[in-house]
């Protein structure tokens, strides 16, 4: 057995060490914050930050009262977690169908994917509040839910189908050999090794959704974007009030995105 | 049923197959009996694969009649799952599930279609595993594992669900040289314990030793059938004469 050899000691430029990355970092965005102020004081912006703890909660007598800010994050939030329940089912309803033998099962597949991707979501929102509710009778919540995740779910079925066509044929013949039956195959064999792939890009889906989410502002379903649009029509706090709810979703999305990588990190974990 | 009854345990009459246009199978009959050993050969695009693929209904033929123990292959999916539980395959390519450990490759068919307990099928699974020599790596995941080992858990994971015919898509075509005989030895094995088995191979020399009978394939048709001491030393057709000039040359 030779000695084992360590790699030969290079010296680092220091163009190319990380305090010089970092203040490079801390530089440009000091930068930016001094103009944005800087640009706020001269158009004579009068930013009152004090005034918007009340709109997250108040505490009258010792009883927390939730503001309107909150109120709006739990309906988001409430839209998101249906939302991403109902996508999911879409794609994989949408996956199969286009997969499947039926030629009408493929045609309904198709038109529905062509039909919601080549019109905007803006106007499938107005089709959907104006044209469908009325006549099904659906609740403003549930028409913003439906839209956005028949919206996500084109996205959701591809991502889904393409996935599940990644697993070699050979791993189906192999299963369907041993005598396992469809069903099994799909859960035993193909998903666990179609949904590792599937989920860093069904990820950047759900993101989305939460994102467009903030669409159902125009059908005055009360979520956190109708909530700030509110405020701000009270209060003028335009500059405040938007970087909040900037942060505030993008809150919920680095959550998203955090869950997701866990779970990505348990399916693929061995292997 | 044992090796002397008159039944064969396979029955192919007239089964012919297309792809789209193409006809890969042309009036094909074969009888295979209890405990025989067929091995098909032919060049390549003969339809020696897809000829064993109808056999558990990976192809499905649109002409003829295949009946597998008696069970007949046509549209009724329980015969066909029926059948498909009565017959091992083995592939080319292994077809392992890389996701599941060698042992949970093994003990999946049985759990899942036979019902067997997690403690049965795993004893069951230890049990055929040691007989491909391989059961050190029962915790191991298939990318680990040489071709050769691979291939023979493959076979091992037919051997769980117990089958009375095993087919074998050219086992050791996919395999580097060095590695081949671990998986005919394997296979030897298998043949002495007297199963029924179809090979596709070109390992002639493998043929010789355990085939009880030859199966010359060319254009989707079966053109020679004979014992291997006659079919190796005196075929009958110009092709196979030319086939085995060939392959027997190197």
């Amino acid at each position: 057995m030779s000695e084992l050899r360590k790699p030969p000691f290079r010296s680092v430029k220091w163009w190319n060490s990380r305090w010089f990355d970092i203040s490079q970092l801390v530089l440009f965005f000091g930068a930016l914050i001094w103009l944005t102020l800087n640009g706020a004081a001269q158009m004579g912006y009068n930013w009152q930050w004090y005034r918007l703890p009340k709109y997250f909660w108040k505490v009258i007598d010792g009883e927390l009262i939730w503001g309107p800010l909150m109120d709006g994050l739990f309906v988001t939030l409430e839209i998101g977690l249906y939302g991403i329940i109902i996508t999911l089912l879409i794609g994989l309803t949408t996956a199969m169908l286009r997969m499947s033998q039926s030629w009408i099962g493929n045609l309904v597949a198709q038109v529905y994917l062509e039909v919601i991707r080549n019109t905007p979501l803006l106007v499938q929102m107005y089709v959907f509040y104006f044209v469908f509710a009325p006549i099904l009778e659906i609740p403003r919540f549930w028409v913003g839910v439906l839209c956005i995740s028949f919206f996500e779910g084109t996205f959701a079925s591809e991502i889904i189908r393409a996935g599940i066509l990644s697993v070699h044929r050979g791993q189906w013949e192999a299963s369907t050999s041993i005598g396992l039956s469809r069903w099994n195959t799909y859960r035993y064999i193909v998903l666990p090794q179609a949904v590792p792939l599937m989920l860093p890009p069904l990820t950047g889906v759900l993101i989305n959704l939460i994102k467009h989410s903030a669409i159902v502002s125009v059908i005055a379903v009360f979520d956190l974007t109708t909530q700030g649009l509110d405020i701000i029509a009270d209060t003028f706090m335009s500059f405040e009030i938007w970087l909040t709810i900037a942060a505030m979703y993008l809150g919920i999305t680095i959550v998203l995105s955090l869950l997701v990588s866990v779970l990505e990190w348990r399916v693929r974990g061995r292997h | 049923m044992n090796e002397n009854t008159p039944n064969p345990i396979i029955e192919m009459s007239g089964v012919s197959k297309w792809f789209d246009d193409f006809q890969v199978l042309k009036d094909v009959s074969l009888q295979v009996f209890s405990g025989e050993r067929v091995v098909v050969c032919g060049p390549s695009g003969s339809g020696k694969s897809t000829l064993i693929r109808c056999i558990n209904r990976l192809e499905e033929h649109q002409e003829g009649r295949i009946v597998v123990d008696g069970i007949e292959l046509d549209q009724d999916t329980q015969h066909i799952n029926k059948v498909r539980s009565e017959v091992g395959m083995v592939f080319q390519q292994f077809n392992l599930f890389p996701h599941l450990t060698v042992l949970e490759n093994c003990t999946l068919g049985p759990m899942k279609v036979r019902g067997l307990s997690r403690k049965d099928a795993e004893a069951l699974a230890m049990e055929y595993l040691q007989r491909v020599r391989i059961p050190e790596q029962a915790a191991k995941y298939p990318g680990s594992l040489s071709g050769g080992q691979q291939q023979r858990v493959a076979i091992a994971r037919s051997l769980c669900m117990q089958p009375r015919i095993m087919l074998f898509d050219e086992p050791t075509s996919a395999l580097d040289p060095e590695m081949i005989k671990e998986v005919l030895d394997v296979m030897i094995d298998l043949a002495e314990s007297g199963m029924t088995m179809i090979c596709v191979t070109h390992e002639m020399g493998f043929a010789r030793t355990v085939a009880h009978q030859m199966v010359f394939m060319d254009e989707g048709r079966i053109i020679e059938r004979s014992p291997p001491g006659k079919f190796f030393s005196e075929p009958e057709h110009e092709r196979t004469k030319l086939f085995l000039s060939q392959i027997l040359s190197h």
